[in-house]
């Protein structure tokens, strides 16, 4: 990116050293400093390795700084006034939080600092970066307190040793790279508002989980008394051989131990053989019924793991909603192509559509062979999750920052041999407060120039803070088709895709 | 598990959900580590041996009670010869010494008749022949300022009866123009040799005369309800010693002037009972020291020139660099120029959980220091942040009876950026001025990861 010679443009860049803010809410004050008339760009960052790669990309002139420096880089118009754009940066950065009664109290500095002045019991979220993930986790479990680690990019061998010591204080270590758990009807990391009841789950998958979550919901909507009382997502990794599942048996000790779980459901990734097989032998031996929904090659769906725990809870599953099924043509080309903000989702996709159509290339690949290099786009099936730590690595999740992927879905749309773009949205506490508002322009401009199939997997609830049908109606006005479960969805594009090469 | 409290630590939007869910929501005002520190934290956090050998090392550093047991000379109860000078701080060589710590040795090198006039003694330590130079923490001991002791001097004995170890600190001599302050005129050497004539072997009569040990530890408890943090303050402190030593004082046999003498030398010196603290704290925090996998620091002392750190779990490594000049108040016409880089064992105090990290409870003399009642408050508060524990027999009051922040943790200071707190006094830079001025001083940012990385050495190959 340059700046054009025509319009004659000014930067202003500064550092601030030793002011810090989050990568998130530094994403915020871009795009309102941005907004600020005057402002052609804005962005405000720490100056880190890859932001610095972003500014001098976007042609900003960085003096030398260190990451704990905060970069405030603006380009304005000529006749603009630097000290109003900077204004807007203040305000912007200023923090919003309530103050606390007794000013004199400064804000605890570490999360054990923080529990010390909480009442026990008092549970931990941590969303630090990565690198920082542990220790503050590890305050957690020291004070034999429950934490949930949002933060992606955990080293797998820190990972390993936080669940180590956490079994040794009988706490439980939610995450990492996994971000979703309901507590007590308590939303943590990306949570969906969901009816309680007494199903609990655990879940070494995040959007898993959450796919979970909005189809019990769905179906409680009609069946009375489904619903959860727990959901503890345990991390990505949890089932891996590294791991061995160490969260996970915590987990299901907590739920068989609570009277108020009728049944347990496990999900996960595609999980090591042998850990798969260690855990069903403990199972077993739990005095609650466990229903085991591992994905993997010929394992159920998620939406039949789902339909299962409805049927051994005496009820019959609901037809799965399906909306804008008006708006999907023929399939305009020979390949699929997948989009995924979840993981787990994306996995569900890739496993169902290996079956019918054959080998899928991805950047999380079902086997080493089939990875996707630099390039997310070439003549194959494709399926990319762009919540992968390696695309997520200083920037924000997609669930908040779906510029990468809209980017992708583009050049998705331009390409001839595209013939279904096959999408997922999630919804729920922690994600953009109207993300339809995001996605429906893109699909859009892809559907603008020929009419690509777009099928997306909305994953939500009607309590969700974004409200479940206003976001399909956007989706479906802007020519999607939408589902609630994402096997439904992948189906009916593999199903598009087996119809345009008959 | 029912609706819980959450703490919050990393992105906002997080915490607004969770709030925005009608719960209570703890928010950890976080930021990044020290540059480059963190892949050894994460190494230390996770180092199996860290939480246990940190519960060990507090533990045993509470559990320690200091009793007053003698006072003797430094050659009988250190084995302090001729020509051996002990120093305050780490190691260091005359050439890299300031003047104040210079002024010191030539003063001591004068008491010890090693030169008639201490001008003299320049040569002598540049010869190093027949002299040398060695940390008071090296033989259990500590020294206020340039901490120089010699072996004519008498020095405190404490003693933790559980163990039998002991430590050991010279008696304090006022302020102002005094040898610990790099002064080295006659009138310094005169009541040097008044205190090893006269004040030594009457403390001594007294102490060994007075049948309950004075419970140092327990002086410690009063004083800081009593307005003294015990560095910068100890006046109370001062006090309760005379009320415990005056009746075997008065009834050791010694000549009446020499008694009125030593309780008004005693009674005039506020400071008196520094002497005693430091040590109290040095024997408490020797207890926690080589617990393998602990992060607490043991010892935090400056020559003048380096301020070291000691860690628990590495042993009597030192980790150094250099001392910071302090910001306060100036005697008479002396200003900031004319400051020494800060000097002393006395941080052992902070080490311990009192001197800064007790400000709060020293109303009286934060305006000594620069700052204003709620500063105080605020500075005890932030040292929670770094430490470890509360030490539940120092109890600051005006906190609701909180605890003193204790045991100041490596990986703590790392992660936070924040600095110990430490009351000092002020020393002149050139050697032979004295007193400068008071104030407040942190430690050098660097020693820390320099501790974290040594902590995270350890920790990989445990």
């Amino acid at each position: 990116m340059t700046t054009p010679t025509t319009t004659p443009t000014r930067d202003h860049v500064e550092l601030r050293s030793g002011a810090y803010a989050d990568s998130v809410t530094l994403l915020q004050v871009s795009r309102a400093v941005q907004a600020t008339p005057g402002v052609v760009a804005a962005q405000v960052a720490m100056a880190t390795g890859l932001n610095l790669e972003v500014l001098e990309g976007m042609g900003f002139d960085i003096p030398a700084s260190s990451p704990n420096d905060m970069v405030v880089a603006l380009r304005l118009d000529p006749d603009a006034d630097v000290s109003a754009a900077l204004a807007a940066v203040d305000a912007a950065l200023a923090p919003t939080r309530p103050t606390a009664g007794d000013t004199t109290v400064a804000p605890p500095r570490t999360t054990g600092s923080a529990l010390r002045r909480t009442p026990p019991g008092a549970i931990a979220l941590v969303s630090v970066p990565g690198a920082s993930a542990t220790v503050e986790a590890m305050d957690a479990l020291e004070a034999g307190r429950d934490v949930m680690v949002f933060s992606d990019n955990v080293p797998v061998a820190e990972e390993v040793a936080l669940k180590q010591y956490a079994a040794t204080r009988g706490a439980l270590v939610m995450g990492p790279d996994c971000g979703t758990a309901v507590v007590d009807g308590v939303g943590l990391g990306f949570a969906n508002a969901v009816r309680p009841g007494r199903i609990g789950i655990v879940a070494a998958s995040g959007t898993g989980c959450q796919q979970l979550l909005a189809l019990l919901h769905h179906a409680g909507g009609t069946s009375e008394g489904v619903g959860v009382r727990h959901a503890l997502g345990v991390g990505g990794r949890d089932l891996s051989a590294a791991v061995g599942g160490l969260a996970t048996r915590e987990a299901l000790r907590r739920l068989d131990a609570d009277p108020d779980v009728d049944l347990v459901v496990v999900v996960s990734k595609p999980p090591a053989a042998e850990v798969a097989d260690a855990l069903t032998r403990d199972t077993e031996a739990l005095g609650t019924p466990v229903e085991l929904g591992l994905l993997g090659r010929g394992q159920r769906d998620l939406t039949a793991v789902a339909e299962a725990v409805l049927e051994r809870l005496g009820h019959t599953a609901p037809e799965w909603p399906v909306h804008g099924t008006d708006n999907t043509g023929p399939a305009t080309g020979p390949l699929l192509r997948g989009l995924f903000v979840g993981g787990t989702l994306c996995d569900e996709s890739m496993l169902m559509a290996t079956e019918a159509l054959g080998p899928i290339r991805s950047n999380i690949p079902l086997s080493d062979d089939l990875a996707l290099d630099d390039e997310l786009l070439i003549d194959a099936h494709t399926m990319v999750d762009f919540g992968d730590d390696a695309l997520t690595q200083g920037r924000a999740h997609p669930m908040i920052d779906p510029t990468l992927r809209n980017e992708q879905l583009a050049r998705a749309a331009a390409d001839p041999a595209t013939g279904v773009i096959l999408l997922d949205l999630v919804l729920g506490h922690g994600a953009e407060p109207d993300p339809a508002a995001l996605l429906a322009p893109a699909i859009e401009a892809a559907r603008r120039d020929r009419p690509v199939p777009v099928v997306v997997s909305l994953v939500g609830t009607d309590l969700d803070p974004q409200g479940l049908d206003a976001q399909r109606d956007a989706l479906v006005a802007a020519g999607a088709e939408v589902h609630l479960s994402n096997a439904s969805a992948t189906r009916r594009a593999i199903q598009l895709i087996e119809g345009a090469a008959r | 598990m029912s609706q819980p409290t959450v703490v919050t630590a990393g992105a906002d939007m997080f915490a607004d959900s969770v709030a925005g869910q009608a719960v209570d929501v703890e928010r950890v005002d976080w930021r990044p580590p020290m540059p480059g520190t963190e892949t050894d934290l994460a190494t230390v956090a996770t180092d199996p041996r860290r939480p246990e050998a940190n519960r060990r090392a507090v533990e045993a550093m509470l559990g320690v009670t200091a009793h007053l047991v003698d006072v003797a000379p430094a050659s009988e109860v250190l084995g302090l010869e001729k020509g051996q000078f002990l120093h305050a701080g780490p190691p260091i060589e005359w050439d890299r010494t300031s003047g104040p710590l210079r002024g010191a040795l030539m003063g001591g090198a004068a008491l010890e008749g090693l030169v008639d006039d201490p001008e003299d003694a320049v040569a002598l330590f540049e010869s190093g022949t027949g002299v040398s130079l060695e940390p008071c923490h090296h033989r259990s001991a500590v020294g206020p300022m340039a901490g120089v002791v010699t072996p004519s001097m008498w020095m405190w004995v404490l003693e933790d009866r559980a163990t039998g170890r002991r430590t050991y600190c010279s008696l304090n001599e006022g302020l102002g123009k005094v040898l610990r302050y790099g002064a080295y005129s006659p009138e310094v050497l005169t009541r040097l040799r008044w205190m090893g004539d006269v004040l030594g072997p009457l403390l001594q009569a007294a102490v060994r005369g007075t049948e309950e040990a004075t419970d140092v530890t327990g002086i410690l408890t009063q004083m800081l309800q009593m307005g003294d943090e015990a560095h910068n303050r100890n006046r109370a402190g001062t006090l309760m010693l005379l009320r415990d030593l005056s009746p075997a004082m008065v009834s050791a046999g010694f000549d009446a002037k020499d008694v009125a003498d030593v309780l008004r030398f005693i009674g005039g010196n506020d400071h008196f009972f520094l002497n005693l603290a430091m040590p109290a704290c040095k024997l408490a925090l020797d207890a926690g020291r080589d617990v393998p996998g602990s992060t607490m620091v043991v010892a935090m002392a400056r020559n003048g020139t380096d301020f070291g750190i000691q860690v628990s779990g590495t042993g009597d490594e030192w980790f150094t660099g250099p001392a910071q000049v302090a910001e306060g108040l100036f005697l008479g016409d002396y200003g900031p120029d004319d400051a020494n880089p800060d000097i002393g064992d006395s941080a052992i105090t902070e080490t311990a959980g009192i001197g800064g990290f007790a400000m709060a409870t020293a109303p009286a003399i934060v305006r000594l220091v620069g700052g204003t009642v709620p500063d105080a408050l605020a500075t005890t508060r932030r040292m929670h942040e770094i430490t470890l524990a509360e030490n539940p027999r120092w109890s600051v009051p005006v906190l609701e009876f909180q605890g003193t922040p204790t045991g100041i943790d490596v990986t703590k200071v790392c992660r936070t950026g924040i600095l110990p707190q430490i009351n000092t006094g002020m020393a002149g830079a050139v050697a032979g001025v004295g007193q400068v001025g008071a104030g407040l001083v942190t430690p050098p940012a660097e020693i820390f990861p320099k501790a974290l990385a040594a902590l995270a050495a350890r920790a990989a190959s445990a």
